[in-house]
């Protein structure tokens, strides 16, 4: 019987998606093994979050609702996720892969003397084991894991879970035990920058439109603009894009970005590297721009357009806002 | 400023796809590839000699210790290092294969308590494990604050706290952490601006790159020391908590089909994807 802790990520008072993957991940693991599901909520402000928790048919949803964790520091919060993980006699704690859960979870593990299966696309539970899949050498190869110490920790791909879905049974709400860390006396919060947007957040959209250093400059990477709008997207980049400044860090897909795994994903001007191939072959349809025939993106493409991407994006939307007219 | 700075080698990270599973699914080979260092320890390596000097004269102002843990042909990593300016290395002795995060982790609290380093600077992950989780267990390991992903690092408080730009979903978040702490880094680390020590004149713009060896530099690292240890002889006896079963090649995607219209494209994804 495994007990599984979900570890929730909120910000500014509103679950994030991912953790409905991670929160997916925790009942396959329960599931078979006759276990329970628990979340933990910890921030400053997170009534209507909690709320929204609720309605998961988690058997207790923990929860720390406290000024001092208004900004997120992994040193106030490993304490506290620990400290719960324990009380509640939990076997398995998950996370979201996301740059939080990235962060918080080694900490947790260190804390439980746990090991961590980092980045975890699939879950197996075989005769009570639970195995863990991930994928390693920027995906090219897939490790099949068990973790050896009595509490396991994951976190897990977002892409590669689908969210779960509300459910019934009341959860029981409890607070979540307290503890600290003398780390946590020595590191203070300054301040977030999170870059507003109407679009969907990148891991969430159903269409990706990412451009590349094909694109030449921060000026021309406007011509995704109304594609993006049309289709209800969000915009992503390659690193060569971001590197050379003409988009910020946090669109860049890749190995070493973020991971995503949309509907529709279309690639303008990106060669098509195995650092980016990485973060987006989950994607259900891929579309390729590309002026050159030979540049590896098309070897991933469901559909190949060897065009120049100037003449190809605006005439690619016109037809777009031509069939949408159709309805 | 006295900075310790891991760094693992990796299969060369561009053919990351020619890495083999042997038949029996026991293990990757990289056999025919490459070793280079981790990009990202690289960044890590640039990082410390650009907090420990005077960008602008080139005067050492610190030190910086690498180090690795890997079988003994690390040395040449930590060597490439040392010709970027590092002033010593150390080599830990031990089979990749025998290592998790957590016996890395347990063998740099070793390392960090013989040096006693104001700060530890990693990579964010290393590229191959792709496991993303020393730097953040060392910190938990030695009850120290944490700022990993850094894009940003700037000197505070008259040496004795950094101010941090993390990279985060959808930004930056910023955190001041007191020394001795962990940092580990992100790619932007290495942007023009990216460090400020309060030696370098503000008006100083480095490369956006980590800096190649000199040729002085390559000489010089012959000369510069490489002390030895294992990970018995340091006392490590922490065991790895996660054990690979098996390994697989994943499936591959099926190559699709080159259209020949911006036209025809859209009515493929129309009547046949049916995703607009
Ligand atoms: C440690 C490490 C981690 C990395 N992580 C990532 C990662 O997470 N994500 C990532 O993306 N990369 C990553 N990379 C970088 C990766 O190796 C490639 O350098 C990068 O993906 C290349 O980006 P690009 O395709 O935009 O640029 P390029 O390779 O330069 O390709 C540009 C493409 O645009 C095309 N083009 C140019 N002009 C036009 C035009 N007018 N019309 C149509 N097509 C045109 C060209 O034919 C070319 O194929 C990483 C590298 C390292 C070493
Ligand atoms: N074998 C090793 N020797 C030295 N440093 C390492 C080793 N493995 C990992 N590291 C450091 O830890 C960082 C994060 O690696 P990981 O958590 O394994 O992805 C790397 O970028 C290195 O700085």
């Amino acid at each position: 019987m495994a007990n599984v802790l979900c570890v929730s990520e909120i910000q500014d008072g509103k679950v994030k998606k991912g953790t409905y993957s991670a929160l997916a991940c925790a009942r396959q693991i329960a599931g078979p093994t006759g276990g329970s599901v628990s979340i933990l909520a910890l921030g400053a402000g997170i009534g209507s979050a909690v709320e929204e928790l609720e309605g998961y048919g988690a058997a207790k949803v923990y929860v720390r609702d406290d000024g001092t964790l208004g900004g997120y520091l992994a040193e106030r919060y490993a304490p506290i996720v620990a400290a719960t993980a324990k009380a509640g006699g939990h076997d398995v704690v998950v996370s979201v892969a996301s740059a939080y859960g990235k962060d918080l979870m080694p900490r947790v593990a260190a804390r439980l003397g746990a090991g961590l299966a980092s980045d975890v696309s699939s879950v197996q539970v075989d005769g009570g084991k639970i195995l863990f899949r991930r994928p390693l050498y920027a995906g090219n190869v897939l490790g099949t894991l068990a973790i050896k110490t009595p509490i396991a920790c994951a976190t897990v791909r977002q892409s590669e879970f689908e969210p779960a879905q509300p459910a019934a049974g009341s959860s029981q709400v409890v607070d979540a035990p307290t503890d600290g860390s003398p780390a946590a006396e020595r590191v203070q919060f300054l301040g977030v920058e999170i870059a507003k947007s109407e679009r969907p957040e990148l891991t969430d959209a159903r269409v990706v439109v990412a451009g590349g250093r094909g694109m030449k400059s921060a000026e021309n990477f406007k011509l995704l603009d109304p594609l993006i709008d049309l289709l209800g997207g969000a915009m992503g980049a390659s690193r060569a894009a971001v590197d050379a400044g003409f988009v910020p860090n946090d669109l860049q897909v890749g190995q070493t970005g973020k991971v995503v795994a949309p509907e529709l994903y279309i690639a303008v001007g990106i060669s098509g590297a195995i650092q980016h191939i990485a973060g987006m072959k989950s994607s259900k349809v891929i579309v390729a721009i590309n002026k050159d025939p030979e540049a590896p993106i098309f070897q991933v493409a469901d559909y190949g357009l060897v065009a120049d991407l100037f003449k190809a994006v605006p005439e690619l939307t016109e037809e777009l806002r031509k069939l949408k007219a159709q309805g | 400023m006295k900075i310790l700075v891991p760094i693992k080698r990796v299969a060369d990270p561009d053919n990351a796809n020619k890495v083999k599973v042997s038949a029996d699914g026991s293990r990757v080979t990289s056999e025919g590839l490459e070793q280079k260092v981790n990009p990202f320890d690289e960044y890590a390596v640039e990082a410390a000699l650009r907090l420990t000097e005077n960008g602008a004269t080139q005067s050492r102002e610190g030190e910086v210790v690498v180090c690795s843990v890997g079988p003994k042909d690390v040395a040449q990593t930590i060597r490439g290092a040392l010709a970027m300016g590092a002033e010593r290395g150390i080599l830990v002795d031990g089979a990749d294969d025998a290592m998790d995060a957590n016996v890395i982790a347990a063998v740099l609290e070793k390392l960090y308590a013989q040096e006693k380093p104001d700060l530890v600077v990693l990579g964010k992950q290393q590229v191959d494990g792709d496991s993303n989780q020393v730097g953040q267990i060392l910190a938990e390991r030695l009850g120290l604050p944490q700022a990993t992903f850094a894009n940003s690092i700037e000197l505070a408080d008259g040496g004795k706290a950094c101010v941090v730009g993390r990279e985060v979903d959808g930004g930056v978040l910023r955190v001041k952490v007191g020394l001795p702490a962990v940092i580990t880094v992100d790619l932007r680390i290495v942007g023009s601006k990216a460090i400020a020590n309060g030696i370098t004149p503000a008006t100083h713009a480095y490369p956006d790159a980590p800096r190649y060896a000199s040729l002085k530099g390559i000489m010089s690292a012959k000369k510069k020391p490489i002390a030895e240890h294992t990970i018995a002889s340091l006392g490590v006896t922490e065991a790895p908590r996660i054990e690979y079963l098996k390994f697989e090649l994943p499936p591959k995607r099926a190559a699709g089909v080159k259209v020949e219209s911006v036209q025809e494209l859209v009515e493929k994804l129309h009547s046949q994807a049916k995703v607009i």
